[in-house]
């Protein structure tokens, strides 16, 4: 969704360039102000001193982004080392980030494939299909995904009896939980994108490819996956992403032993044990990254675009 | 004929498919049926029953469940209102206002919220309210509900002007009618199934937002999604479930009316 979202009128007319600044004026006051300063003076917040009761004292420091990376003792005064405990949360969120995604991937492409094949009249439907899930609250999807997977419930109570297991998976409170979770979350994301840049693929390039003996599979690897490969990134970036900075999939599905960095930082902001300013940081870092991924996104789409 | 689907279709897809879809809605599915069940607890079946739909509105914590759907539903109806007004003025002057300097930025800024992480939004907002004074409650959540709710209602409005060929404005000037009538009379009409589809998803996005919500609500003020989130922590419950099911099947069906309005051709 978010990938397409920066492509303007190609249909643009101008009747109405004179009143144009007055029909913007409305955006630009309540997403400047609600949305890009707040952004701005987190980057202020994550600079200063924490106030012990939760907010913040305005002194400048860079104590918080310290705080993150090294470990300076008890008491603040030996010789900083590198702090892993946090550096750890974000590389455990980015490997389960990237599980999900590539778990994503092995059933969203797939997917997308099979749907751009259909008849241009069923093809609709199936994107619809597709799309419902991604409606349905998310916290209500987690809370499903929780209520099917635990010890006792539906999915083990039907494998037992089936005669697959014999005693109960148990799935949820583990990192495999969470990684199904995302999946589950944002598993419509990758499956559009991919279905789209099918859908425009040239199937005259297949037929060639085996007009040349090439095995369906090579057609699949060499011929299909290249043409396609920009659909497939704009996938996987729209599962990353927000599986990255997810909160709800690792706290309700991955218990205590499984935070990830959307818990680390909701913590920062709970009650009066908080830390505003290291909240801000965490945030700062989590925000940096997705960034750098969004640009290099970004380039990859432009330099697809213009050799197309 | 054959030949060609042959190129196309690989064994193995189809069925791949079918599970991507079953993993899709087995989860609500389940919660949907355990939502009617009518036993005490959620892993054993009792048989069919509406209690615990009846305990959502006339159970004990049927008055909380009521507040927080006053809340939700209010917000929501206002939000979306709100988001959609301002996004169709500024899919006007993106697509109908020519080339200039501020089209990109303004774009930019329009999807901002849907680009930045949810939770780094979340942490904004609230240190910008509290930094600014703005006292946690209902106008802190609402205000930030407009605000994110924009680029929703903005995306399928500035899709569905981009498919309007200016003709039609510009038959109607050409009679004598002045900008503001051939807005009004002949773009907007137009843009309606845009501007509904907008709506309902701006609704939707509203009604379903937890993280944001979590962080500005401050103490006292639950939304549906805050109640739901308190209640499960404490354990699943069947009410939980029977409250799901309503919240799930009310998405589900204004999602349909979106596709179908967005869907609905009323240019020629």
């Amino acid at each position: 969704m978010a990938g397409g979202a920066a492509t303007g009128g190609s249909a643009a007319s101008d009747t109405y360039n004179q009143a144009r600044n007055w029909l913007l004026m409305p955006s630009w006051l309540v997403l400047g102000f609600f949305v890009f300063t707040p952004v701005c003076v987190m980057v202020i917040y994550s600079f200063l001193t924490k106030e012990f009761r939760g907010g913040v004292i305005w002194e400048p420091t860079l104590a918080a982004y310290d705080q993150f990376f090294f470990d300076r003792g008890l008491f603040g005064d030996s010789d900083p080392t590198l702090q892993w405990t946090y550096i750890e949360i974000f590389w455990r969120s980015i490997w389960q980030a990237g599980l999900a995604t590539i778990l994503s991937l092995l059933i969203g492409f797939p997917t997308a494939y099979y749907i751009a094949t259909r008849p241009a009249k069923t093809r609709a439907i199936w994107v619809f299909l597709i799309t419902i899930p991604y409606w349905v609250n998310l916290l209500i999807r987690t809370v499903s995904m929780k209520f099917l997977l635990r010890d006792e419930g539906p999915m083990n109570d039907f494998l037992i009896n089936v005669g697959i297991l014999s005693e109960p998976l148990q799935i949820v409170n583990t990192n495999i939980a969470v990684q199904l979770g995302l999946f589950y979350s944002y598993l419509p994301f990758m499956v559009l994108p991919i279905y789209a840049a099918v859908e425009r693929y040239n199937f005259t390039m297949s037929e060639a490819a085996a007009d040349l003996y090439a095995t369906k599979w090579t057609t699949l690897r060499r011929i299909v996956l290249p043409a396609v490969k920009p659909g497939v990134i704009a996938g996987c970036i729209l599962v990353f992403v927000p599986s990255l900075g997810a909160f709800l999939a690792p706290d309700l599905l991955g218990g205590a032993k499984n935070f990830m960095i959307g818990s680390l930082i909701e913590e920062q902001f709970k009650g009066n044990a908080g830390n505003w300013p290291f909240g801000a940081a965490a945030s700062m870092i989590l925000l940096s990254m997705v960034l750098v991924l969004l640009i290099i996104f970004a380039s990859q789409q432009r330099r697809a675009g213009a050799t197309t | 004929m054959s030949a060609n689907t042959d190129v196309k279709t690989y064994a193995g897809f189809r069925s791949i498919t079918l599970l991507c879809l079953v993993i899709l809605y087995a989860p609500l599915i389940v919660v949907t049926v355990y939502s009617f069940n009518a036993s005490e607890s959620i892993t054993a079946w009792g048989g069919w029953s509406l209690r615990w739909y009846a305990d959502v509105f006339i159970g004990p914590e049927s008055a909380k469940f009521q507040q927080a759907a006053i809340n939700s539903f209010s917000m929501a109806t206002i939000a979306a209102t709100a988001a959609t007004a301002i996004a169709t003025a500024a899919a006007t002057a993106i697509v109908r206002g020519g080339k200039y300097r501020l089209r990109t930025p303004s774009l930019g800024l329009i999807t901002l919220p849907i680009m930045v992480p949810e939770i780094v939004l979340a942490v904004a907002t609230l240190i910008f309210f509290n930094a600014i004074g703005f006292t946690r409650g209902y106008m802190t959540i609402l205000v930030a509900h407009i605000a994110f709710c924009i680029p929703f209602a903005y995306l399928p409005i500035q899709a569905r002007m981009q498919g309007i060929e200016d003709t039609f404005e510009h038959a109607a000037m050409d009679l004598y009618a002045t900008k503001a009538q051939a807005f009004k009379r002949i773009l907007l009409p137009l843009m309606m199934p845009g501007i509904i589809s907008g709506f309902l998803l701006a609704f939707i996005v509203s009604l379903d937002d937890f993280i944001i919500t979590n962080f500005v609500k401050g103490a006292g003020i639950e939304t549906l999604p805050t109640a739901i989130f308190g209640s499960v922590k404490q354990g699943l419950k069947p009410n939980i479930m029977a409250i799901s099911t309503m919240l799930l099947s009310l998405s589900i069906v204004m999602v349909t009316i979106s596709y179908f309005v967005s869907k609905f051709d009323n240019t020629k």
